[in-house]
Formats: C-alpha cells, structure tokens, sequence
C-alpha cells in the first residue's frame, strides 16, 4: 500500500494554503500580525466658487490608487448638490450638481490613503501626439534651437527632457528660454516642445503630502513617456527627475483638477493629516475588489463576518485536540466536547468559565445519582439531566445577578446538551470505574479545553485565521499528518516504563 | 518516572498510535467488527466453526420480556448476564448460586429479583454498549473453572488472553482478578497480568499496576508454578478464530472449563497493549516476523511455527530463585 497520494494530498494542501495566504499578505497588504500599524493619510479637499444663480455643475477629478498609496474609502458633503462618480479613460471625477444656485459655495470631497509600498500605478496609456503644432514668429525660431540644442546633448526620451527642462531653470536659461516664457506657462510650454520634437509627455496634479498642511494647493508635475512607454515624473521648475514619496498624483491623465460651469472665482484647497490605523483596520475599509482569488470573509456583511470569526477557529481547537490525544495521549470524556467548552469559555472568560462549569457539571453530577435509584430508561435519563442542567443554569444565572455578579449571566453560554452527556458519561464512569478515573478524564478534558481555548483566543491566532483562509488548508495538512502518526504518545514513555527497567 | 522513546523501541514496544494505524487499521476490515463487538454473533459464528463456547441459556431482546427473565433461569445453578455489545467488561453480571429467592454474587451480596431485572433493562437500554444503542442480553451458563488455577485466582474466572495476528499467536497472558480489581479481570482495574510462554503455557513474569509481581496480592499464591493444562488445544482454537472472524489482528479471550476444556469467551477487534507488560517484551519483532510469512497455513502449523520461533524463558523461576539464594 503506498503511500504516495497520502504524501501528495497532504503536500498539495500545505502549497496551496501557504501560496493563498503570502498572496493575500503580498496582493493587500493583510500583515502577519495584528498588533501591525498602518500609515493612512486623510486628504480632503474642498471646492470653493461663487453661483452665478445658473445651472452649476462642478467636476473634480479624483486620486486612484497608485504607486506608494492605494485608494481606502471616500466620503463627500455637498448640501443641495447631485453628485455621481464618474470613471472613463480621463480617470475618475466626482460631478457636482444643481439647477440653480448663487453666492459662495463650498465642496468638500475626503479620501483615506493607506500608504502602501507594494501598491502599483494602473496601467497608464502614454497620451496620443497633437497632430500639428503651430508657433507664432518669432517663437517658432527660438523653440527649434531650444529643441536642437536639447537634441545634440542628449540620447533618449527621458535624457532630452532632462535637458530641456535643464534650458528653463536657473542660470542656464537663455535668451530663447526667456522669450517663450513670456508667452507660456512653463509646465504647458515644456509640453509643446516635447510634443514638437515627437515625444509623448502631459501635465499631472500632484499634492505633496505633509503632516498637518492646510490650505495646499496642487502643483503641475511633467510626465515624460519613454520610447518604451513607461513614465518618468520630472519637477518642471528644477528639473529633478522622479518621483518624491510623499507626492500623491491627484489627477494623472492630463485633464483638469477643477472644472465649474455657472460659476466664477473657483478654486481648491486641500487640507491633510496623517494617523496610524491598527492594520486590520486598514484592511477593513479597502474597497472592494470582488474576485474568485480575493475569496475573502470580509467580502460578507458584518454580522456574518463576527460568525466566522468564530466557526473559524473551531479548526484551531479540532488541532489541539488532536495534538493532545495522538502526541499526548490524554483521556478526554468526549473527543470534542472540549472544543465546546473552550467555545464557551471565549464568551465567558477563563475563570467565570471553569467555575461556572464545575458547579454545573458537580450539582448535576449529585441530581443524577439520585435519577440512577429511580431505573429510567436511557433517553429519558438523559432528557432528564437536560432539564436538570437547564434548571442549574437558570438558579445561577438569577442567584449571581442578585448578588451583583454579571459574568456569572454568561453562564448560558454552556452547550446545554453537551454538559448533559458530559454529566451522563460521568455519572456511569463513576459506577463502573470509580472516582480515580472521573478525575481522570474530567481533568483531561478540562486541560484540554484550557489549552484550546488559549490557543483559540489568542489574538494573532484570531487574526490569522480570520484573514488568511489559506490558513484551513494548512491546518487540514497538519491533521492529516498527524492520523499518520505511528510513534509513542507523551504518556506511553510512562506507562511502559518499568518494561525496559530490566 | 520516564522513559525515551529510543528504549521502548529497542524492546519492540508498540504504541496506542501504531497499533492503531499500522495493525488494526490495516488487518481489521471495519464490516468485520460487528462478528466481534456483537457477543451474541460471536458465539453463534463459533458454533457454526466448531468453537466451544460456554453454553448459551437464553436472550432477552425486548423491555416486554424483562419480566420474565427470572422463568429463563430455573434449573440453572449459576448464571452470568452480559451486554452483548458491552466492552471492557462493562455489565458483566455473574450470579453464583439461587438461594431460594436471592442470587447470590461471587462476592456473597444478594440481590434480588428486580435487582436481575433492573439490570437486564439497563442493558436493553443500551447503558454497556458502545454509543449507547439499543442492546441484547445475553445469558451464559456459569464456567467451571480448572481447579488446578484456583488458587491463583480471587472471586472471579481467570482468563487467558491470546493475541492472534494473521492466526498466529503472538503473544499470550493470564488475567487473575484481584481483589483491588473487584473480581474482574481487566488489567488497569487492578487484575494481575502473568505473561505466557506461548511455547510451553507457562508463567514467564506477572505484573500488577505496571509493577512487576511474583505472587497473588490476595491468595498469596507464587505465580511462577502457573501452568496452562491443554496448551496446544487451547492456541490452535484462538489460532483458528482468524479463519471464523477473517480479523488479522485480535484478541482472543479464553477460559478453561473444568469439563470442556479451553473455551472461547469473547473476540476483541482492539485488543489492549499492557499484554506488553506482563510479558516484558514488545510486539514488534514477533508481529515483523509474522508478516514475512506467507498466506494459507492451517491452525495447527501456524502454532507450531509461533511455539518455535516465540519460546521463552520464564523469568519468575529465575527471579525467584535468586530471592532464595
């Protein structure tokens, strides 16, 4: 009998649960642990302009996630105002707006930024060359020596930018330099002249990020495709090429960052803070991305999320159950019931819990000795303890809630049931093997219980196993392995002890 | 108070986990367990094999015939009532002697006629039986056990338990119930085990608890003299309940009876391991070795072949001897 599929099955699981959960830590950032902070900046921006009492309708364009930062939730106030968001190929932008309208009006759009440094720049589409570009005398002369000039010193794309750029800053800007500048704005003006020497390049808004800022404004970027179509970021007043890390690109396909129709004096102003999110958080609030790989528990509304929350952590238990009964080799009365208990015990903390249940399992213990004299048939015995227990559990509850003491209410957090066997189980141990082995097996399963319920309410192990589902398979694997484990339990080195004394 | 896992492998112990994936898991086919977990089943497959087994009075399968259970018994002189899905000696209850209208236990407690019947109603009910399913009682004629074993014995009957794997006997002890263990002859209860030579049926080292001993707790009789009369008989039955149960790996519980000799008392699908410890040595070689040997040999070869390959020296005699010198 090989076992050859057994090994495959098992090593299958363990890629495939340990390939989900690099990928969900890799693709959205879920960190390893809890305790993790995030960096998430708070951007708002707020749309000011006077109504003329026309029609206004007020666009803005929106930042998408991109390198360095992605994109968690937005929110808008606009009393008054229709809004939609709009997305095509100019990017995205919220649209304001209203039949009529006058005197100031305010705008306010926030957007909460992770900061992530896996996060990519959507694929951007270099822009298309205009087809003709006209100059005017005498500045047709000096942008052709300008572009000649840039073009003898340098090799590609991004090196005559450079240059170009190098032209209009400083003391080496000359007299041609001036001349258009007098006629240009600078940013537009470094455009044209790419354009003109057939290299694809447009203007950007970007928003340097800096802690506590008010009243920012954005600053006009110079994106300059290369012959390969990727994009290089240059400041078109000094010339450095790049990308800073706190520049977030607010609008990144050449349009405007503002547009407003039946108004006038219009403009934005954007005001940030920065604060740290625990990243759970953080991971929370990314907006979704539905796809089959994105399988996630957070995809789910909020109530059934707190389920799982729960039922995945039963795996968690089922391990340690088994790593104490195959590698252990403790007796438990039950071979899951501890991993109830060690449910319960989570809603009613540890020492509330033991105590709640050892009272429980005592008084029921005492009540079925005296149903024993009284020869019932099985299933009504144990109907009877059930009632029993329900019965201990109602005198608890109001008994603890009249001296005071709340925790003892969570008490009804005990499979009803399940105490109910335990105590049947017990009961019938206790006359056929003694005491000795009701301690016994009720010691095993409370130390059970006790370990389960340390390993299930541990807070990284909540963690990962609430967000990464690969985590199942992984514990599916090790499970596996461990049925096939042939080798002496803990407390077979004691038992078959005195057999090698000799 | 431990021990390392390098030496129990040097002496071939074998553990709950290997027994149970390697050897149960492996030889006992699961649609095989209810010939042995159902004692009913057992003992008619046995007669149908040929296999004595002690002499069934009656059943009771409904709580409508609990009633008359008492009708059953007369004329009989001892009885014994048993689950016939119990385990682990769970239910067992043995009835001496009917002194008008008391039953007499082993132990001389009385009880009475509703006492009998509460019992088989608690069993009907399925309070012995695994999973706590519906139930059978099965009443048995009392054993008459040898007389030579009596004095190595306290109340209860003495059995013998052989492992048989692949119908080779591999390894065989005797369960002397002690007082401690309150006349039954479950080992962690507190019966003394003795080891058997499966070569000549003697005494090779007796434990009680885990701890070696060279005496009955109770009689005070010296284990050492222990002799199993009938030895072969008794070995080529147990041997022979593997083509009965097609089971690879069992446990055969067997009783001497005064006048039918070796008897066959009930099978065990999960026998335990402390038949380790009462003979000192692990399963493992003798289980190795039988799994080299090939398919098809009768009973009586397969004996001959474990009284060769699996004799041992008694280690009482020696032991005993050296506490005289």
């Amino acid at each position: 009998m090989s076992r050859l599929p057994f090994y495959l099955l098992v090593g299958m699981l363990l890629v495939a649960g340990i390939a989900l959960s690099v990928h969900r830590h890799v693709a959205f950032e879920v960190p390893w642990t809890p305790g993790e902070q995030r960096q998430v900046w708070e951007v708002e921006a707020q749309v000011n302009f006077s109504a003329l009492g026309d029609p206004v309708m007020v666009n803005l364009a929106l930042p998408s996630t991109q390198q360095g930062y992605r994109v968690l939730t937005e929110n808008t106030a606009s009393s008054g105002f229709g809004l939609s968001f709009l997305e095509d190929k100019g990017g995205r932008q919220a649209q304001w707006s209203i039949r009529e309208a006058t005197g100031p009006q305010q705008l306010y759009y926030s957007v909460q930024l992770l900061v992530a440094p896996q996060a990519a720049d959507q694929d951007v589409k270099p822009p298309e060359l205009p087809r003709e570009i006209a100059w005017e005398r005498p500045f047709d002369t000096a942008a052709s020596q300008i572009i000649e000039r840039a073009q003898q010193r340098s090799a590609d794309a991004v090196t005559f930018a450079r240059e170009l750029i190098r032209d209009f800053t400083g003391d080496r800007q000359g007299e041609n330099a001036r001349l258009l500048l007098t006629q240009f704005e600078r940013t537009p003006l470094l455009v044209r002249l790419l354009n003109e020497a057939n290299i694809r390049a447009r203007e950007v808004s970007g928003l340097a990020l800096d802690d506590g800022r008010r009243r920012q404004s954005v600053k006009s970027w110079l994106q300059v495709f290369s012959d390969d179509g990727s994009a290089v970021l240059f400041n078109p007043v000094t010339g450095e090429q790049g990308r800073p890390d706190n520049l977030l690109l607010w609008e990144d396909r050449g349009g405007a960052v503002l547009e407003v129709q039946g108004g006038t004096n219009s403009r934005v102003s954007f005001s940030m803070i920065q604060h740290n999110q625990p990243a759970s958080t953080a991971v929370r609030n990314q907006l979704d991305s539905d796809t089959l790989i994105n399988f996630s528990i957070h995809s789910l509304p909020l109530e059934e999320q707190a389920l799982f929350q729960t039922i995945l952590l039963i795996p968690i238990g089922a391990l340690m159950v088994v790593l104490l009964r195959v590698l252990v080799g403790l007796k438990t009365s039950g071979t899951f019931m501890p991993v109830l208990i060690a449910l319960a015990l989570i809603q009613t903390t540890l020492l509330t819990g033991l105590i709640g249940f050892l009272l429980v399992v005592t008084v029921g213990l005492v009540i079925r000795s005296y149903l024993s004299y009284l020869n019932l048939l099985l299933v009504a015995r144990v109907s009877a303890v059930i009632i029993t227990v329900i019965a201990i559990i109602s005198v608890f509850s109001v008994l603890s809630y009249r001296f005071g003491l709340n925790a003892g209410l969570t008490i009804t957090f005990f499979p009803m049931i399940i105490l109910a066997w335990t105590i049947e189980r017990m009961s019938i141990l206790w006359e056929e093997e003694g005491p000795k082995e009701v301690l016994i097996q009720g010691g095993g399963s409370l130390v059970t219980a006790i370990m389960a319920y340390l390993a299930m309410n541990n807070p990284w192990v909540r963690h990962i196993t609430f967000n990464f589902l690969g985590v199942q398979l992984i514990l599916m694997a090790l499970i596996l392995l461990l049925g096939n484990y042939t080798g002496y339990r803990l407390l077979e080195l004691r038992r078959f002890k005195p057999v090698t004394e000799d | 108070m431990w021990t390392t896992p390098g030496k129990l492998r040097a002496k071939g112990i074998i553990g709950m986990n290997r027994r149970n994936i390697r050897y149960i898991g492996r030889y006992n086919s699961r649609k095989l367990y209810p010939l042995v977990d159902d004692k009913l089943q057992t003992k008619l497959l046995a007669r149908e094999h040929g296999i004595t087994t002690p002499a069934l009075i009656g059943t009771v399968s409904t709580q409508f015939e609990v009633k008359s259970v008492t009708r059953q018994l007369e004329g009989h002189p001892g009885f014994v009532i048993k689950p016939a899905k119990g385990s682990g000696g769970k239910g067992i209850l043995v009835i001496e002697h009917i002194d008008g209208s008391a039953y007499i236990k082993p132990s001389g407690a009385h009880l009475g006629r509703e006492d009998i019947e509460r019992h088989v109603s608690n069993i009907l009910s399925g309070l012995y039986s695994l999973g706590g399913s519906p139930d059978v009682a099965v009443i048995e004629a009392l054993i008459n056990f040898d007389e030579t074993l009596t004095e190595y014995t306290y109340e209860g009957v003495p059995d013998i338990r052989v492992i048989v794997f692949q119908g080779y006997p591999v390894m065989a002890m005797m369960r002397l119930s002690t007082a401690a263990s309150d006349g039954k002859a479950n080992l962690h209860q507190g019966a003394v085990g003795v080891g058997l030579d499966i070569a000549t049926g003697t005494a090779v080292r007796g434990v009680q608890f885990d701890r070696t001993r060279h005496d009955h707790p109770d009689t005070g009789h010296e284990l050492a003299s222990l002799r199993i009369p009938g030895w072969r008989t008794l070995l080529e039955l147990a041997a022979s309940c593997y083509e009965m149960t097609g089971l690879g790996y069992l446990g055969t519980d067997m009783v001497l009876d005064r006048e039918h000799g070796p008897m066959l008392l009930e099978l065990n699908a999960r026998p335990g391991l402390a038949i380790q410890m009462a003979n000192g040595e692990g399963l493992r070689s003798r289980l190795d070795l039988i799994e080299q040997q090939p398919d098809g040999v009768d009973a009586a070869a397969r004996v001959a072949f474990a009284r060769e390959h699996f004799a041992r020296r008694a280690e009482l005699v020696s032991a005993a001897d050296a506490t005289t010198a």
